[in-house]
């Protein structure tokens, strides 16, 4: 029995498929599939390096907002640090104002009250020299007005010569 | 292997098919042909007729005129000289400078001698199907090169190309990817690359041109086992001479105990063979299943014209069932199409890299 043509091998036909496969095959290979491939494959490379630079790049900024974050927050720590050194400088200022103008007061009322102790001092000496004088003068108002008469002067005279040998006794 | 076996399943599915359908009509032939005597159709014939290789593109049969382009056909003849010349000087078995078509032998040019025996020439004749090679070969290179042609003057940090360079691209980078790499290893892909898939593409297209049913097409290239034999050789080829020397090491001194191959070579007889069996199987799974499929298509064709001569009802209505039968083996070969070229260069892939093995005792 006789196999049908399309069993049975030809070699014409297999010398024209391997002349045709072969002429592709070398020219697809020099001109055709590896072009494709590498450009494909450096592609992916270059899509897979950019990638990668995006996540480098965003992981950056997300650095830099924390680092300006943290550098904003240091900086509202300072201003509050400040103000508050400033508020308690204020506050020492103007107490140390006011423990010296009260000290001052009190140093004044005392100046003033030594004064007026030293002027009344000098008012009641003063007044007390005048007292004397005048109960001297009095004194000798009155002296003189008991020594009138001889007897009076006598008697007197008598007195004080037995104080003075009294005295010497 | 998965989508081939599924795609057989469906293919003997439809084959059981049609064969209930024959045996119900062919008591109904027998009967036709009694009526109309010569007129009866030789299916077996007409099948083969139109899935053989021919020295003549037949195109339309018009009112008994047979419309079809002649071919050139180039012959050495027995004293050494060549030949060549239009079939059409063959047509209807005329003979020319003493070649003829012998329709007994496959209807193959053959030459008288004048001693009246007659002898198969020397026959390189550019026949259908090389026509049919031609037209694919110039196809998948206008395709490819043309798509390769807009890389250029590009740069990677271009965009990504649109529209037939990207669906060509993605295409290419889909059996590299998911063929090739896995198959022979991500270290020696690119190297075998345009090998693979030329044959992926060229296998791919010829199968698709199969399916036009006219002129640019319907040839039965890939159906045919000289195109195969040729596909499968040049993997056999590629296999063997460009295997490492732990893949012959594996061949002669396999790592079997040592009575396997001592005294008598049983393993190594057994790897031998191997060689040859599986590049054996790529060509005949690529034939079996392009011819199946025309062959499928081609008899459901014939339904139409055996009903036909039945009687205009019943004619009618198989050729309605027939048709739409039709439709389907043809959308299914639209896909065995492209799966035989997948399964083809998968295959392939994974005996160049079974070629490449390395050192067993690292694992």
């Amino acid at each position: 029995m006789q196999l049908p043509s399309i069993l049975t091998p030809d070699f014409g036909l297999l010398f024209w498929m391997l002349l045709a496969f072969g002429i592709i095959f070398v020219l697809l290979w020099r001109y055709g599939f590896p072009i494709i491939i590498k450009m494909v494959e450096e592609r992916k490379a270059y899509i897979d390096e950019s990638l990668a630079k995006a996540r480098e790049a965003n992981e950056k900024l997300a650095h830099i907002q924390a680092e300006s974050d943290a550098i904003l927050r240091e900086a509202r720590d300072k201003q509050a640090a400040i103000l508050r050194e400033a508020m308690a400088t204020k506050e020492a200022i103007l107490s140390e104002a006011r423990e010296k103008a009260q000290a001052e007061g009190h140093k004044i009322l005392e100046e003033a009250k030594a004064q007026i102790n030293a002027e009344r001092e000098n008012a009641l000496n003063s007044l007390r020299g005048e007292v004397a004088g005048i109960s001297v003068k009095v004194a000798e108002q009155l002296l003189l007005s008991q020594l009138q008469g001889p007897t009076a002067q006598e008697d007197y005279v008598e007195r004080l010569l037995q104080q003075v040998e009294q005295e010497q006794a | 292997m998965i989508f081939s076996k599924s795609i057989m399943i469906n293919k003997i599915r439809a084959t059981l098919g049609l064969l209930t359908l024959w045996m119900a009509l062919v008591p109904l032939q027998a009967r036709a042909s009694e009526a109309s005597g010569e007129e009866g159709i030789d299916v077996k014939e007409m099948v083969l007729g139109h899935m053989s290789d021919a020295y003549e593109w037949h195109i339309l049969t018009w009112n008994g005129h047979h419309v079809s382009i002649p071919l050139p056909v180039i012959v050495r003849g027995q004293d050494g000289s060549w030949h060549v010349f239009s079939s059409s000087r063959l047509a209807h078995g005329q003979s020319y400078e003493g070649f003829y078509i012998d329709a007994e032998q496959n209807g193959k040019v053959y030459e008288r001698l004048p001693d009246g025996s007659s002898v198969k020439p020397l026959d390189f004749s550019f026949t259908k199907n090389v026509v049919q090679i031609w037209i694919v070969a110039l196809v998948v290179l206008c395709v490819i090169l043309g798509a390769a042609r807009w890389y250029r003057h590009r740069k990677p940090s271009d965009d990504a190309p649109r529209g037939f360079v990207g669906l060509i691209e993605m295409f290419v980078m889909m059996i590299y990817d998911d063929v090739i790499k896995p198959g022979v290893g991500a270290d020696k892909a690119l190297r075998y690359a345009p090998l693979l898939l030329t044959a992926f593409f060229f296998i791919f297209v010829t199968n698709l041109f199969g399916l036009i049913p006219i002129f640019p097409g319907g040839a039965n290239v890939t159906g045919n086992i000289t195109i195969t034999f040729c596909l499968a050789f040049i993997i056999l080829l590629t296999v063997n001479l460009f295997g490492n020397k732990e893949y012959w090491k594996e061949i002669f001194w396999p790592e079997v105990p040592t009575w396997l191959k001592v005294p008598v070579p049983l393993m190594p007889v057994i790897e031998l063979f191997g060689i040859f069996t599986k590049p054996f199987a790529l060509m005949v799974r690529l034939f079996a299943n392009m011819m199946g499929g025309h062959a499928i298509i081609l008899s459901l064709v014939s339904v139409i014209f055996i009903t036909c001569q039945l009687g205009a009802v019943l004619g009618a209505s198989l050729s309605f069932v027939s048709f739409i039968m039709m439709i389907f083996m043809n959308a299914l070969e639209l896909l065995v199409a492209f799966i035989q070229a997948y399964v083809f260069t998968m295959l392939s892939a994974v005996f160049i890299g079974l070629a490449h093995p390395q050192h067993h005792h690292s694992k």
